[in-house]
């Protein structure tokens, strides 16, 4: 009973903190979604830039983690910034189809300046201690406990921007209503920039973590299509929803492959995407999402 | 001179091939690529063999995504679905290659559907999810079930035979290929002017006014989903021919996004753009290999430049026409054709 315990908690907390960075990634996804309606399939190739960013700042420049964070951050709104003034401004009212198709082709644009600025290799930050903390017979490492505390801390600042501050109630009158809130005075294309913003800092964070625990490697950008289930579960416009989408799905993916593994191996890897067939069948627009979808 | 065409019947209207001089310059076209093994390269041979194979994926795909407007993420799964089953039919059943190649086609369609039918009470955004869960779900499959497809490390295909035809020739393959494209050509030309292309097109401009003017949005947007992964399907076989060995790399989702990428760059819901855009897409690969190679040999140096410059060219092609040119290459045609028709008196 006691080792099943142990058994079940050693996979939940390992799929908690990989499912918070999920729900960080899955809120700037939600956060473009929500205020721009454009899905955004670069959102793993964000995540990925911020971590060779902050992993070549530290190791081949020598920076203090820290201070490569800050740059990573710097580094990340101009992207977003960049990307959404001369990629996706011009698509503004076309069909779904170019805009999702926009965002993969800039899905090969970005990895390949990345290929080219820093090869095919993974390679490691080396910066959290590796020797694993035992928490009451659970045995997980700082990292991850590092993980699970920031990307708490980010999401609860989100929540309370999107409550109090001016710009964040900018963004969910944007959201809500475009030419409601364009009439009020507030300025969409601000809105608009400033969505591509948050989200390229929040996966390039999440990328960063991730990056620590996985190493940085071209392949962490698939991040970025894992966080889809992520999404449809919570409702593809809900931030609440997206948060918790995020950590149920690292949670499952994490413990399907602790259950599931003797039946069919490495089922962790495709896990996620069972889940998002399942939700598109049953409950589409997820648990917070509008019901706006139409039936045929 | 003529001023223009001037349809008198119904039938005239609805021809496929409307003008003597398209006529005659088809007719040239089709004893040029007959006759293309005579005097090409066995390189150049297998290079048509792959744009054979394309066109008739993207045929499939336009037809879901450009004349039926449901996007698919998923397109080179199914192929590589229609790739496994013909193999493994062929290798492990012995099954002959005439009953196998259509089999694929079949069973393509019956997971193409299997995955489509609970994406089909969706629309738009939900549906590129569900296919790409459907493309990680069957790559997922074919890497793990070893048994049946030899799991990561792939699978030998034997040749396909029929009659004197073996397959492992390449340029029985390329007639073969070519035969094939032509009809599925044909047979997509069809469909779409025939009553469930334009049940099809109704559904992709306003699904509300086609269900009230009584199209079975269900039974087409199924059907649009069944053609498009039997082409699939049956591409992916001839594909397994042309590869002799296959791993699931081969059919990854950076292909469903190139095959997406032709459509696009092509021009949607055109039948022309499939062609325009997967010839597009090879010569840009094949002037890209050049350059490459060619700089690599100049700067040994600087390898992994050069590596990542086909990602960036395509990129960058990718959001350029869809920035600039988002009807395709079918409509920048179209556009020049008028040009030259009026011309000098065009304004």
């Amino acid at each position: 009973m006691q080792n099943e315990f142990l058994f079940f908690m050693q996979f939940f907390l390992s799929g908690l903190s990989i499912g918070s960075i999920y729900a960080l990634v899955a809120l700037g996804f939600v956060l473009i979604y929500k205020s721009t309606s454009i899905l955004n399939l670069a959102q793993g190739e964000f995540l990925m830039v911020g971590a060779y960013i902050c992993l070549s700042m530290t190791i081949d420049f020598g920076l203090n983690f820290y201070a490569s964070f800050l740059v990573t951050m710097i580094f990340s709104i101009i992207l977003g910034l960049v990307v959404e003034r001369l990629v996706l401004r011009p698509l503004i009212g076309e069909p779904i189809i170019s805009i999702i198709m926009v965002t993969l082709g800039l899905t090969y644009v970005l990895r390949g300046v990345v290929i080219m600025i820093w090869g095919n290799d993974i390679r490691q930050f080396n910066v959290f201690p590796e020797q694993p903390i035992d928490l009451w017979g659970v045995k997980l490492t700082y990292l991850y406990l590092w993980s699970i505390g920031i990307s708490f801390f980010l999401l609860s600042v989100f929540v309370l921007f999107f409550k109090y501050a001016r710009t964040g109630i900018f963004m969910r009158a944007v959201a809500d209503h475009q030419t409601a809130a364009q009439s009020m005075g507030i300025s969409v294309k601000r809105v608009f920039a400033m969505s591509w913003c948050i989200a390229a800092v929040v996966s390039s964070i999440g990328g960063i973590l991730v990056g620590n625990i996985a190493g940085v490697g071209v392949d962490i950008s698939y991040i970025g299509l894992k966080v889809l289930p992520a999404v449809i579960f919570g409702g593809l416009d809900s931030i609440l929803g997206a948060i918790i989408g995020g950590l149920v799905v690292g949670i499952l993916e994490f413990l399907s492959a602790g259950y599931l593994d003797p039946y069919i191996p490495a089922i962790n890897e495709v896990f996620p995407f069972i889940i998002l067939v399942v939700v598109l069948m049953i409950r589409p627009y997820g648990l917070f999402g509008i019901e706006e979808i139409e039936r045929v | 001179m003529p001023s223009g065409i001037f349809h008198e019947r119904y039938e005239s209207d609805e021809r496929i091939f409307q003008t003597w001089f398209v006529r005659i310059w088809l007719f040239v076209l089709l004893i040029v690529c007959a006759g293309f093994p005579v005097f090409a390269s066995k390189y150049m041979i297998s290079i048509m063999t792959e744009v054979g194979i394309a066109v008739i994926a993207c045929h499939g795909l336009n037809l879901l995504t450009g004349f039926t407007g449901q996007i698919s993420l998923g397109h080179a799964a199914f192929m590589g679905v229609g790739a496994y089953t013909c193999s493994i039919l062929i290798t492990k059943s012995g099954v002959p290659f005439i009953v196998a190649l259509p089999a694929a086609g079949v069973v393509t369609a019956l997971v193409g559907m299997i995955f489509g039918i609970p994406s089909l009470r969706l629309r738009g955004l939900y549906l590129a999810m569900a296919t790409i869960a459907a493309q990680f779900i069957i790559e997922f499959t074919i890497r793990r079930w070893g048994k049946l497809t030899g799991g990561v490390e792939g699978m030998y295909v034997d040749p396909g035979t029929v009659g004197h035809f073996h397959f492992d020739n390449h340029i029985h393959l390329y007639y073969l290929t070519f035969i094939i494209a032509v009809v599925i050509t044909l047979m997509t030309k069809n469909i779409v002017r025939a009553r469930s292309g334009r049940a099809f097109v109704a559904i992709r401009d306003r699904y509300l006014a086609a269900e009230v003017i009584g199209v079975n949005l269900f039974k087409y947007r199924l059907m649009s989903f069944a053609i498009s992964s039997s082409f699939a399907g049956i591409a992916g076989a001839l594909l397994s021919q042309y590869l002799q060995v296959i791993t699931h790399e081969s059919f990854s989702i950076h292909q469903s996004i190139d095959y997406l990428a032709m459509c696009i760059i092509g021009g949607l819901g055109h039948i022309l753009g499939a062609i325009y855009g997967v010839a597009f897409w090879f010569i840009l690969e094949r002037i890209l290999e050049y350059v490459t190679t060619s700089l690599n040999s100049a700067f040994p140096a600087h390898l992994t430049w050069f590596v990542s410059i086909r990602e960036i060219v395509f990129g960058v092609v990718i959001i350029w026409f869809l920035i600039f040119e988002p009807d395709g290459l079918a409509a920048r045609w179209r556009t020049i054709r008028a040009y030259w028709k009026l011309w000098p008196f065009s304004y």
